[in-house]
């Protein structure tokens, strides 16, 4: 399928995008309000990746993230409501409270969820991979990761392993220049840590803008192709910025502020309101998609917050498949 | 006289049964396909059900774990193989933070059902980086099963279990008793997770054992036999789920209780077994529990230095002698 983007499709991503930016806005204001314990890793910035990843996919293909990866579950189909309430404690979370934020997940709708150890969902989304193709599907499976988990072994087993046995998987880095607080460049030895490395494993890969919503979604559409119809796993590095610092307790001084407004300046949803102009889409339009996205976050800030919190009965369940956590007689 | 099998072949048999019963059973490992494995205790698989379902690794335990993983979360039954335990280190980010937690991190939205076989035990003179015993690691770990056979048939019916069951389970074959022989279970024969035997009724003292500690503990059984003592000996099979009820229903029978254990003593699945029965049997004993588990030291090569290191039947002998003198 080569990935054509018309005004109202882009239109829809761009809702999307606004959408994620604002939950996320509203995750940090509940931090701050006491409301979100522990700490959060926001994408705000990054929406452009996911969404123009997801508007490339199957539905039924499989989506592997990391702990910074409210806009993958989002972007797949979880609510925003259901995303805050996690954040929140509630037991109407998409985990039912027990994952938190770095951990969402929605398997319904393929979004297999969110690893906080870097690196080890490569391995995991190439094995899902390997199950799409013994079970003859069709499906691909996408693992999203960050620049700092190119120096991993686990990136390198799970590239080795995927090109040698040509599953359909795709490694999509999300390049936002740092790992956590030290420039990516001054601990890797490639300019590209992700799409440079591709080569060694017999894997082509692709740097994208990742914070152009089409020029993701037309690439993860070819990979993506390229995977389905046998030809193996392709590697894209999409480059991006974060707004936020890498957590919460990061305020992020250790960007250059002239890089900070260059990025700024290059803001995803910015970007997808002037392809919308260039398609001749009026201004009001954009403007009452971004109006609909608020309210919609609004609603789903209320929802999350009116949530009950979870039954203490929760902490014992679903160890095992059956439900429950005995582990002795 | 019934067909014997060796506990090697067993674990083929066992891998074998489960994958002409369900399409959806595959291995994967180093050297398991048409080398049938470093143990040889893949050999036939490759021969049968051939290079899709039964796949070569590059020496990559990560990539074989966690791609084990992935298939397990969208209907592929794998079977992972870590050629020996020691090596579960390279990949115990799978076994200690993401195999067992998936389905609980995700509040129930999925499950990981695959088998990590692994060749476990010392006793073979590999030293101190292949010859661990390491069903200890595992067992500190909530949300794995975790299975240790005794006997070629138990290896057939544990299998059959571990495959079949939805939650993951690592599987420790253990490398001194890979020759022995045993009969050969029929046909669906499926020895349920967490069900330990009596391996040999008795009247004066419990012992536990796993693995290879079980024919250890037979030994010294036999030989306190002569002198008219009688050992109960139970093989637990499984760490987890722990059947702590023919532990503590032995020592109705019994009062004295001996664990015998091949991991160290420091952190070693015999301190869970006492702390249970100190707590919930207390009044049932006549004795103080002891345990017999290999000293606190890595493992030395030559056999002579081993053999003072790991459980022996002399070290369990004089263990019972001691006990039964309460």
């Amino acid at each position: 399928m080569t990935v054509s983007i018309d005004a109202p499709e882009l239109l829809r991503l761009y809702e999307q995008m606004a959408v994620i930016r604002g939950t996320e806005k509203a995750a940090h204001d509940a931090f701050l309000a006491g409301l979100v314990k522990g700490t959060t890793h926001l994408a705000a910035g990054h929406e452009a990746v996911a969404v123009g990843a997801s508007a490339a996919l199957r539905p039924d293909d499989y989506v592997f993230a990391t702990y910074r990866g409210h806009h993958h579950a989002m972007a797949r189909g979880a609510s925003p409501a259901e995303c805050l309430a996690e954040l929140m404690s509630k037991a109407t979370g998409v985990c039912k409270a027990k994952g938190g934020s770095m951990h969402l997940t929605k398997a319904s709708a393929g979004m297999l969820g969110s690893y906080a150890i870097v690196g080890a969902h490569l391995p995991i989304a190439a094995g899902a991979a390997w199950s799409a193709s013994l079970r003859g599907t069709g499906q691909v499976a996408v693992a999203f990761f960050g620049d700092g988990a190119t120096n991993i072994g686990a990136f390198h087993e799970a590239l080795n392993l995927a090109s040698v046995w040509s599953l359909p998987v795709l490694f999509v880095c999300e390049n936002n220049l740092y790992m956590e607080y030290t420039p990516i460049g001054s601990v890797t030895a490639a300019d590209h840590p992700a799409a440079d490395r591709a080569a060694s494993y017999r894997l082509p890969a692709q740097v994208v803008d990742g914070n152009d919503v089409v020029a993701v979604a037309e690439a993860v559409g070819r990979a993506a192709d390229r995977a389905r119809s046998g030809g193996g796993p392709t590697v894209l590095e999409a480059e991006t910025y974060r707004h936020f610092g890498h957590s919460r307790t990061d305020p992020a001084t250790y960007r250059p502020a002239d890089e900070v407004e260059a990025w700024l300046n290059r803001d995803p949803l910015d970007i997808a309101r002037r392809r919308l102009a260039d398609l001749g889409v009026p201004q009001e339009d954009m403007d009452a998609v971004a109006a609909r996205a608020a309210s919609a976050v609004a609603a789903a800030v209320a929802e999350a917050k009116a949530a009950p919190g979870p039954d203490p009965a929760q902490a014992f369940a679903d160890v095992w498949a059956d439900g429950g956590y005995q582990w002795r007689t | 006289m019934a067909d014997l099998i060796t506990y090697r072949d067993a674990v083929a048999e066992g891998i074998a049964r489960e994958m002409r019963r369900d399409p959806a059973v595959v291995c994967l490992g180093e050297d398991i396909g048409a080398a049938g494995g470093v143990f040889k205790t893949t050999v036939g698989l490759f021969a049968e059900f051939g290079p899709e379902r039964v796949r070569d690794t590059p020496i990559s335990e990560q990539a074989i774990v966690g791609m084990a993983m992935g298939a397990a979360m969208t209907g592929i039954r794998p079977v992972a193989e870590i050629m020996f335990s020691d090596f579960l280190a390279c990949c115990w980010d799978y076994l200690a933070n993401e195999i067992p937690k998936m389905r609980y991190m995700t509040g129930g939205q999925v499950t990981v059902p695959l088998v990590i076989r692994t060749a476990n035990g010392g006793g073979l003179g590999f030293g101190a980086q292949h010859s661990q015993a390491v069903e200890n690691w595992a067992l500190t770990v909530p949300g794995l099963k975790v299975a240790a056979p005794a006997t070629p048939a138990d290896v057939i019916g544990l299998m059959a279990a571990a495959i079949r069951s939805d939650d993951p389970v690592v599987f420790f074959e253990h490398k001194g008793l890979m020759a022995g022989r045993g009969a050969v279970p029929p046909d669906g024969h499926v020895v349920p997770l967490g069900q330990a035997a009596v391996a040999r009724p008795g009247s004066d003292l419990t012992v536990v054992a796993l693995a290879a500690t079980v024919p250890i503990a037979l030994a010294a059984a036999e030989e306190v036999d002569a002198a008219g003592v009688s050992v109960e000996v139970i093989d637990l099979r499984c760490l987890v789920p722990l059947d702590m009820a023919s532990v503590l229903a032995s020592l109705q029978r019994t009062s004295r209780l001996l664990i015998v254990e091949e991991n160290p003593l420091q952190g070693g699945w015999g301190g869970t077994v006492a702390s249970i029965v100190a707590d919930e049997g207390f009044e049932l004993l006549d004795a103080p529990i002891r345990r017999v588990a290999a000293e606190c030291v890595p493992l030395p090569f030559a056999d002579a230095l081993e053999d003072e290191v790991i459980p022996t039947t002399a070290k369990v002998v004089a263990a019972i002698r001691t006990l039964l003198q309460y």
